[in-house]
């Protein structure tokens, strides 16, 4: 089992929900496909959607809901 | 004045104009801050900084009680609030004058009952100032509909009550048309909002956006004339001018008098912007919202009248009666701004946070810059785009068109991509060299000129 991380193009503030009322994207221990969404990163009022590049499993966020992030940051450790 | 010590409850271009406007009248500023924007030029000219919070906004600049505490700790004994984040909520208004400071606004009632769309509506109709014709309130049978929708004269719009921003808009442009497309509407409305609740408006096709600067001591109440500001890109204002460029002299007076009246019949303290449509095809104006703040676009209206209205606002804040009357107000020749935003206008407006190197500034007679940059400075992902914003003034429209190319030609950035490759390509085109624009002008212009806008100051030596 080898570990992938997703990072951030863009710095910004970093968001795992498509809404405030809404359930997070993704959750540690979800499946995760090529392409899946697992949060925003919000740029100046713009909103630009991380998705993920690899096929696996979630294990763990490295940056908390609404915390600002800068490129290069990882966001998510994926199990492949 | 009751006022000697001021903060700013705001960050970027407007809280540098309102230290300025403060240091004119001889008081001192203290610059309310988040983490992100310790090295800012604000907090760099302020006399005193405090930091309220980490970057993103929820947590610093709308984060009220951090607020009133940083003014409570530093003695100061008013808040301006600038534009945009708690400019306009009635409760930190609120909130502030029970903390026993100043807000520099009207007070919290005037703000919620012009926040709200149907009460700022109703107390334009009371006060005399023409609406949006259309329903009044929610249809409730489908066949007096019709009738309304006649008596407003068609095209109108098809509404949702539930809807918002754009959704949930009809245009019926017959009778025929009205009565197939007013059932679907309620079906759909009630399918997407829970609530198949309808109401009509007049569809003005072309309106421009032209509005009304207006200042008030609770008992006097002026106007500063008009702006026009049509050029906009996801109601988004990106280019405004003093005065309007169609409206007759007549229906102009009658524009700016309908809001001093509005003005007066809320009593209203401080500046504030009456905004309405303008209908070049049947020369009608009709209200649609007043901001009860300071706007961007401010310097258009200080151009043409040399009034400093920050300064003036927070004069009446402290509780001194207007120092000027409707006479002392002579518009002289025409101002345009242009709004430099940290975006790409030919990469669809992508935003673009860099750092900034070389900077040159453009200077001269009529030409006014007011912005928040110097060598270095970072851009901060975290807020709006708003660098600063280019002001020229001179004797006509044509002169200061000619000056706003001028100044465009000098500005330098190196570094960033902004919005002045935008600014510069619709001071050469015809149709706003003319005049001829409206608010849905300038989205169909960028969908055909967008890829002609390169950010042509990167290949200068």
């Amino acid at each position: 089992m080898a570990k992938a991380e997703i990072r951030t193009p863009l710095p910004g503030i970093f968001y795992r929900k498509p809404a405030p009322d809404e359930p997070s994207f993704k959750n540690p221990g979800d499946k995760v496909a090529v392409g899946d969404v697992i949060g925003l990163v919000e740029v100046m009022k713009t909103f630009t959607q991380i998705t993920s590049d690899v096929q696996g499993t979630v294990v763990s966020f490295q940056v908390e809901d609404e915390e600002a992030v800068m490129p290069g940051q990882v966001l998510v450790e994926i199990e492949t | 004045m009751q006022i000697r010590k001021i903060l700013i409850a705001n960050r970027g271009e407007i809280a540098v104009r309102i230290i300025r406007a403060a240091r004119t009248l001889g008081l001192q500023t203290v610059q309310a801050h988040s983490s992100a924007d310790v090295e800012s030029l604000a907090v760099r000219l302020a006399d005193e900084a405090v930091e309220i919070g980490p970057p993103p906004a929820g947590k610093s600049y709308l984060n009220g009680h951090a607020l009133i505490d940083a003014a409570l700790q530093t003695g100061a004994q008013a808040i301006h609030p600038g534009y945009g984040f708690l400019a306009e909520n009635a409760d930190f208004a609120d909130a502030v004058q029970a903390a026993g400071l100043i807000f520099i606004g009207p007070n919290g009632d005037t703000i919620r009952r012009m926040g709200d769309k149907a009460s700022a509506r109703q107390a334009a109709a009371q006060a005399g100032v023409p609406t949006v014709p259309g329903s009044d309130g929610v249809l409730t049978d489908m066949t007096q509909a019709l009738d309304i929708a006649r008596g407003i004269g068609f095209p109108v719009m098809i509404k949702a009550t539930a809807g918002g921003g754009g959704r949930g808009i009809r245009i019926a442009h017959t009778a025929d048309e009205f009565a197939a497309l007013a059932p679907q509407a309620a079906t759909e409305a009630q399918a997407a909002f829970g609530d198949g609740g309808l109401y009509l408006e007049k569809l003005i096709a072309r309106p421009r956006h032209i509005e009304v600067q207006i200042l008030g001591d609770g008992t006097r109440f002026v106007h500063c004339f008009e702006r026009e500001c049509s050029l906009q890109r996801r109601r988004q204002k990106l280019w405004e001018e003093a005065p309007a460029l169609s409206v007759p002299p007549d229906t102009r007076g009658k524009l700016c008098e309908s809001a001093v009246a509005l003005a007066a019949s809320v009593g209203y303290r401080g500046a504030g912007t009456v905004e309405f449509l303008y209908d070049d095809a049947s020369g009608e104006f009709y209200f649609i919202e007043m901001n009860t703040r300071i706007q961007v676009e401010h310097p258009v209206t200080e151009a043409i009248l040399g009034v400093d209205l920050v300064a003036e606002m927070i004069r009446i804040a402290g509780g001194a009666p207007l120092s000027l009357t409707q006479d002392d107000l002579k518009p002289q020749g025409h101002a345009i701004e242009i709004r430099l935003n940290a975006e790409d206008p030919a990469n669809n407006f992508m935003p673009f946070p860099g750092q900034l190197g070389e900077m040159n500034v453009p200077a001269g007679p009529g030409i006014r810059f007011d912005h928040m940059l110097y060598p270095g400075y970072q851009v901060p992902p975290f807020y709006d785009s708003l660098l600063g914003k280019l002001i020229v003034h001179a004797p006509d429209r044509p002169q200061a068109l000619a000056r706003l190319k001028a100044a465009l030609a000098e500005l330098r950035l190196e570094g960033l991509k902004t919005t002045a490759p935008l600014a510069a390509a619709l001071a050469d085109d015809p149709d706003v060299r003319s005049g001829a624009v409206h608010t849905n002008w300038l989205e169909p212009w960028l969908d055909s000129h967008a890829h002609t806008l390169s950010q042509q100051k990167d290949d200068l030596p």
